[in-house]
């Protein structure tokens, strides 16, 4: 995936079917999500989708416009990548025999990766991390065969060192 | 005090101010229709859901007020999806309710049962499935502020039928107690660009006022006149926003776009600012977007932020009401004009020649078409112009989708603002007979009419029976050409006169027999002679519909006309104001 992307995290009300709003908005008016998670947060009313778009499908501002617009969107805060933590999750099956095995482990422990379950010739690796980091990993891991991978989806936070996030304004007007 | 969730939602409605609701009912609705009897409200019993939501929306569209439409689940909430998509487009004020199947019986392929939040998501401002009887006063209530601030638009309320029959404890909800986190219209413009919009306003040489339909939708009709004529600058009306404006105002240059007057298109193409007011940049109005007004700066007011920058980006965009930013917009233009000391900014020598050029451009291009021979079938501009001339200055015209709609929209004079009722944004044959039927139930102390096409007719011409029954006279004018008309001039253009599909015919229905069993009064013009005495017919009769079979020349096409996709400079008057052209410019160079 290209620099090109960027993070939207958008908090949006509990309620039944908002998911279901959010997607088809973005089929409807043409936006590509690149990856969408979605989970409750501390608030019990509210959740927050952490949505990745390809910024070059359409102007960033427009799709903020457009989700804001849904009434059960409450807030947007667009995250450049620089300003974010980006974390994911994989799990991956990889082939694992006797000759390939302490291989593996050794790049799992490199990786700073673990171990959570063994077969006789398999092994399922738990990462987190960088996407970018899982996506070297997956890279090395191939050679091995990949049975099997999931990734979570990013999930994201403003970093602290560069204050408060930027929230892009979605009234037109400058706001702090 | 107990009610049923029924009777909660008729008192909901009724505490919300509607007087009239559009509808028809069915098994699901059936609790819901059974406390209309004791209620304040008149039912409108249509005899197709399409035709209740554009009544609705003709109601909305006429008095300002949330049309509202009633149907059951399944096929009848099916049924009215057409007319949510063209409220939705228009930005139409809309309240639908659904019956839906109980709630135990959701997901089981339930007999009538269709997923109508699910279908109506990207076709409402927003819609809700009702799951506690207890929730529907904060809801409907919701639902009547969602369609009608901010974009005002179409909202729609799905009700299992055991919730309609459960039992709950009436109250009435503050704004406060709306579950509405997400929502927050922002209606005032921002100071800094009504400051930076008022320095462009002084400083431009050819500037343009570009009314769009937010206008109507914001009752900005009057500040726009102090605005425009204060600053002297003219005005362009889109297809959405006739009559915002009045026609005959030096100001007022007509309707731009597609099939915009010469001096309207050109005059928004040759500005140097641009002040779009409640418009969105419709493709029929832009032609190609790289080529429209390009030597333009934007300022864009509109209520809608998503608006902004979606097709051009403005210099100074600002998200607002419009009505309050046009009037901000005409204070800040005094004080920057002082400011800057141009109290008669308006009056330089570069306004002057604007306003000159855009004379020269009206007298050398005005509408104009060939009269009709004697005998022969009527010209449509001359129906309307006709029509015009006979009929009251705040009468209500409603209009079709074709050749017929822009005919109207080109020759009839706008005098007054709510008095022009048509579906621009999704173009929806068959708006009309239904739309007219709101309009009329909403101004019952104005006269409505009609012009529709003979194909547009035929989709929903079956509310006639309604108006009947119901004692709305409404006046429909079929300007019959005996095809689909618009569709035929773009085969004849550019589909090198391969006419596909478009012959319908001109005696088959016959209109004035169709009429007559659906209980109105129908007549016909065979020939352009007899247009005068049948519209004086057609105006006398107050007590049922009428319906008048007009036989038109089914040549004529409609122009001016920029093709699709094309530049707004590539515009195509046509032969009759060319050949007026020809014969003006000769004479000035005598
Ligand atoms: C529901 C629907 N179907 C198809 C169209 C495409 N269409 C646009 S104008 C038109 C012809 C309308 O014919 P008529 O009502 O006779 O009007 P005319 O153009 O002849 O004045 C058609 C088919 C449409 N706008 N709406
Ligand atoms: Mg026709």
């Amino acid at each position: 995936m290209s620099q090109k992307h960027h993070v939207l995290s958008v908090l949006v009300e509990n309620k039944a079917g908002v998911l279901a709003r959010v997607s088809a908005l973005f089929s409807r008016r043409g936006f590509n999500i690149y990856s969408l998670v979605a989970a409750p947060t501390d608030d019990p009313r509210l959740s927050r989708l952490t949505i990745v778009v390809d910024v070059e499908s359409a102007p960033l501002e427009q799709i903020t416009k457009q989700l804001f617009k849904l009434i059960n969107v409450v807030k947007i805060s667009e995250l450049s990548p620089d300003q974010a933590i980006e974390r994911e999750l994989a799990l991956m099956t990889v082939q694992a025999d006797g000759t390939s095995r302490s291989q593996v482990m050794e790049l799992v422990a490199i990786f700073e990766g673990k171990i959570v379950d063994v077969g006789s010739d398999q092994v399922t690796i738990m990462m987190a991390g960088e996407p970018a980091k899982l996506d070297g990993f997956e890279q090395l891991m191939r050679s091995y065969g990949i049975v099997d991978l999931q990734r979570s989806g990013r999930v994201a936070l403003p970093r602290l060192e560069v204050g408060r996030p930027r929230l892009r304004s979605v009234t037109g007007q400058v706001a702090n | 005090m107990k009610l049923t969730g029924a009777q909660a939602l008729i008192r909901s409605l009724e505490t919300c101010g509607t007087e009239v609701v559009f509808g028809l009912p069915g098994g699901a609705i059936l609790p819901v229709y059974d406390p209309i009897i004791d209620s304040s409200l008149r039912h409108i019993l249509v005899r197709h859901e399409q035709g209740a939501g554009h009544a609705a929306e003709g109601y909305a569209h006429a008095t300002g007020r949330p049309g509202v439409a009633m149907v059951t689940s399944g096929p009848g909430a099916t049924n009215i999806v057409t007319a949510l998509c063209d409220a939705y487009m228009d930005s139409v004020p809309m309240v639908c309710i659904t019956g839906q199947v109980p709630l135990a019986a959701i997901g089981t392929d339930a007999f009538q049962e269709a997923d109508t939040t699910g279908i109506t998501t990207s076709v409402t401002k927003h819609n809700w499935l009702v799951t506690s009887a207890q929730d529907i006063p904060r809801i409907v209530a919701e639902a009547f502020h969602v369609a009608t601030t901010g974009r005002p638009g179409p909202v729609l309320v799905d009700i299992p039928k055991d919730i309609s029959n459960a039992e709950m404890e009436w109250y009435w909800p503050e704004e406060s107690d709306f579950d509405l986190p997400g929502y927050r219209p922002n209606l005032r413009p921002h100071p800094r660009m009504i400051a930076q919009a008022a320095k462009l306003i002084v400083e431009a040489e050819r500037p343009v006022i570009y009314a769009g339909g937010g206008i109507l939708k914001a009752r900005a009709s009057e500040a726009l006149m102090e605005f425009a004529t204060r600053s002297k600058i003219p005005v362009v009306t889109t297809l959405m926003a006739r009559g915002a404006f009045p026609d005959e105002h030096p100001l007022c240059l007509g309707m731009p776009g597609m099939h915009g007057n010469y001096t309207a298109v050109t005059a928004i193409q040759k500005c140097d600012l641009l002040i779009a007011l409640g418009s969105r940049f419709d493709d029929r109005v832009t032609g190609k977007v790289s080529a429209f007004a390009p030597n333009a700066k934007v300022i864009h007011v509109d209520v809608d932020p998503a608006e902004l920058g979606k097709v051009r980006v403005a210099e100074v965009p600002i998200v607002a009401d419009c009505r309050l930013a046009i009037e901000e917009l005409t204070r800040a233009v005094a004080d920057q004009a002082i400011k800057a000391d141009r109290e008669d900014f308006w009056a330089t020598t570069p306004r002057h020649n604007w306003a000159e050029q855009i004379a020269r451009w009206q007298h050398l291009y005005p509408m104009v078409y060939e009269p009709s021979e004697p005998g022969l079938p009527a010209k449509p501009q001359a129906v309307i112009e006709t029509l015009r001339a006979m009929t009251p200055d705040d009468t209500i015209l409603v209009a079709g989708v074709g050749q017929h709609q822009m005919w109207a929209s080109q020759y009839w004079k706008f005098r007054h603002p709510y008095t022009w009722v048509n579906s621009g944004g999704l173009g929806t044959m068959g708006f009309a007979v239904p739309a007219a039927l709101g309009a009329k139930v909403g101004r019952p102390d104005r006269m409505v009419w009609a012009i529709d096409g003979d194909g547009c007719f035929q989709m929903t011409a079956q509310e006639i029976v309604t108006a009947t029954m119901e004692q709305i006279p409404i006046k429909i004018a079929i300007l019959n050409n005996a095809y689909l008309g618009m569709v035929r001039q773009w085969q004849e253009m550019f589909y090198e006169e391969r006419y596909s599909e478009v012959y319908l015919s001109p005696d088959l229905p016959d209109y004035v027999k169709w009429t007559e069993a659906m209980g109105g009064v129908g007549l016909r013009v065979e020939s352009g002679d007899d247009i005068e005495n049948t519209i004086d017919k057609a105006n006398s009769i107050n007590d049922r519909p009428v319906v008048v079979d007009f036989r038109i020349d089914a040549k004529e096409k409609v122009f001016p006309m920029v093709p699709a996709g094309q530049s707004n400079d590539d515009i195509v008057v046509g032969p009759a104001i060319e050949a007026h052209f020809e014969a003006v410019s000769k004479k000035g160079n005598r």
